[in-house]
């Protein structure tokens, strides 16, 4: 199977490799898939006290479409709020990387790793104690 | 431009160029039907016919009058599990087979289970090896046919083939072998062995490509197979069709170089696969050899690395050929088969890769694969989640992973 030039592309300059603080109040972790199925995504990003995310960060266990999802997918929720992040949908990871049918499930597990790191840091932040909620609501 | 470097043989090997010059002649001016009997054209094809037969004889010490050709090993396997079930049911309907089989020969098994035999899939243990104490329990009063291929296509792990030989002629029961990648790697005996049917193809011994052989053994017993293709009567009515000569030409040359090189060069190829397993283990920790160590042949390692996926590894070093046991590929996500009988973990079946080396492969190509696989390995392990959780301590077995 040949891989589109975007796929090679990710692979061989993949962007925003590395981990984030996983204790910082600021930081959602999303961790997806199964090592059994042959793809985990973990993918974390950083808010701003506007909400708006200013750091993301990825590290992946699968091929090279999953590792080009997930990179895609950094760089895309970079500047964008939580709720324009959400936006995103596998579809258009497809579309962007062009991936043929049987790699569709890299899409579908980069879209899970956003809204799984997304649903971390609200979850983090509803339980904020009070100063620290205060803090990021301050804004 | 990095060169390319074919570390993929047990998938198919090149044409040995002195397998394709004496091809040559059948495709021009010796392009007779070897069942002409009436002319030079004819008989010059056949002689050539049985001048292959009679060197694909010899490397498994059998008689020229006991190969069949076929299209390759798929058909083979085919006319000797389907053919002896359909010639012998009337004396039983059981079958004995083993669970890390080619395709070829699980897929027509699986067929006979809707046609009213009955088939027993023994298990391996870690190294793939049958017991052959197992085996010999499997045995029953119905037991007409027994498939166990001689060395796997994924591990390479040889099986006790004479022994279980041995324990079909005491039982008097058909034993047939897929020596498809044990054919000209390993020596044969199909009378020390105790082989009854051995399946085998011209393009996994550096052979063109559509051209195969099945021995059929006859005497001692004298073993009959039903015919899966009619019409003719060719090789001894077993499989009409006018026969591929230039390709058994270039099989039975191929047969003959095998017969010559093989001590030399499977202690050459052995040497290099050594090399590339301690290569690899000096530069990498966490790696896993999978298969036998001893019992295995002299071409093929097939090792997990752990915390990266194996497609990911091969686009990593894409001027290396080579395969995986990763189903990334694949609709159903399942990884090989194989290593799964092995009761390889998922995960390291996902982090397989194949290497099998060939004729042709250097010691310099060894030494490049060896620092590709390696920087390659690390890349991919700095942006593993895995590897970063085993590092930091966390048991990814104890993990729920439905549950993060």
């Amino acid at each position: 199977m040949a891989y589109s030039d975007k796929v090679i592309d990710h692979y061989n300059n993949p962007r925003n490799i590395g981990s984030l603080d996983k204790n910082n109040p600021r930081v959602g972790t999303g961790i997806v898939g199964a090592p059994e199925c042959g793809d985990v995504m973990k993918l974390q990003i950083q808010v701003d006290d506007d909400g708006c995310i200013v750091d993301a960060k990825f590290k992946t266990f699968g091929c090279g479409s999953a590792i080009a999802s997930s990179s895609l997918a950094t760089e895309w929720i970079k500047g964008k709020t939580l709720d324009e992040a959400l936006e995103i949908k596998n579809t258009d990871i497809v579309r962007e990387l062009a991936l043929p049918p049987v790699k569709i499930h890299c899409s579908v597990l980069a879209e899970d790793a956003i809204r799984a790191a997304i649903q971390d840091l609200k979850r983090k932040q509803a339980n904020a104690p009070a100063t620290a909620g205060a803090q990021v609501a301050r804004g | 431009m990095k060169s390319l470097i074919y570390l993929d043989n047990n998938a198919t090997t090149p044409v040995d160029p002195r397998v394709l010059e004496a091809m040559l002649p059948y495709f021009r001016e010796k392009f007779g039907n070897a069942a002409s009997r009436t002319h030079q054209f004819g008989w010059e094809a056949e002689k050539a016919v049985d001048l292959a037969r009679e060197q694909v004889a010899a490397l498994i010490n059998a008689s020229a009058k006991e190969i069949i050709w076929t299209s390759g090993a798929t058909e083979s396997n085919n006319i000797a599990v389907k053919g002896v079930a359909q010639m012998y049911k009337d004396k039983g309907r059981h079958i004995i087979t083993q669970v890390t089989e080619h395709k070829a020969v699980l897929d027509p098994a699986k067929y006979l289970e809707t046609q009213g035999f009955e088939v027993t899939f023994l298990p391996v243990d870690r190294t793939g090896r049958v017991d052959v104490n197992q085996f010999r329990e499997a045995i029953r009063a119905d037991t007409i046919l027994v498939s166990i291929m001689m060395a796997n296509n994924e591990i390479g792990t040889i099986q006790p083939i004479a022994e279980i030989g041995a324990v079909c002629k005491e039982k008097g029961v058909i034993f047939h072998t897929d020596a498809t990648q044990a054919f000209g790697k390993v020596p044969i005996d199909v009378k020390a062995m105790g082989i009854d049917l051995l399946s085998c193809s011209g393009h996994k011994v550096y052979g063109p490509k559509g051209v195969g052989a099945l021995y059929v053994r006859r005497k001692g017993p004298r073993v009959r197979c039903e015919p899966i293709l009619h019409g003719g009567g060719h090789e001894r009515g077993m499989r009409s069709g006018t026969l591929n000569v230039p390709g058994i030409v270039g099989f039975g040359k191929a047969a003959e170089i095998a017969g010559q090189e093989m001590q030399a060069e499977s202690a050459r190829q052995a040497r290099l696969r050594d090399r590339l397993w301690a290569g690899l283990s000096e530069h990498l920790d966490e790696i896993y050899r999978n298969g036998h160590t001893v019992h295995c042949l002299p071409n093929t390692l097939n090792v997990s690395f752990a915390y990266v996926e194996g497609e990911a590894l091969m686009m990593g070093f894409s001027n290396i050929a080579v395969s995986s046991g990763s189903a990334c590929t694949s609709a159903s996500l399942e990884p090989s088969y194989v290593l799964k009988a092995l009761e390889v973990a998922d995960e390291l079946a996902h982090s397989s890769i194949r290497f099998s080396l060939g004729r042709f492969n250097t010691a310099a190509e060894i030494e490049q694969t060896i620092d590709q696989v390696a920087a390659t390995v690390r890349r991919l392990r700095e942006m593993s989640p895995l590897y970063e959780m085993a590092k930091e301590g966390v048991d990814i077995k104890g993990v729920d992973w439905s549950r993060i």
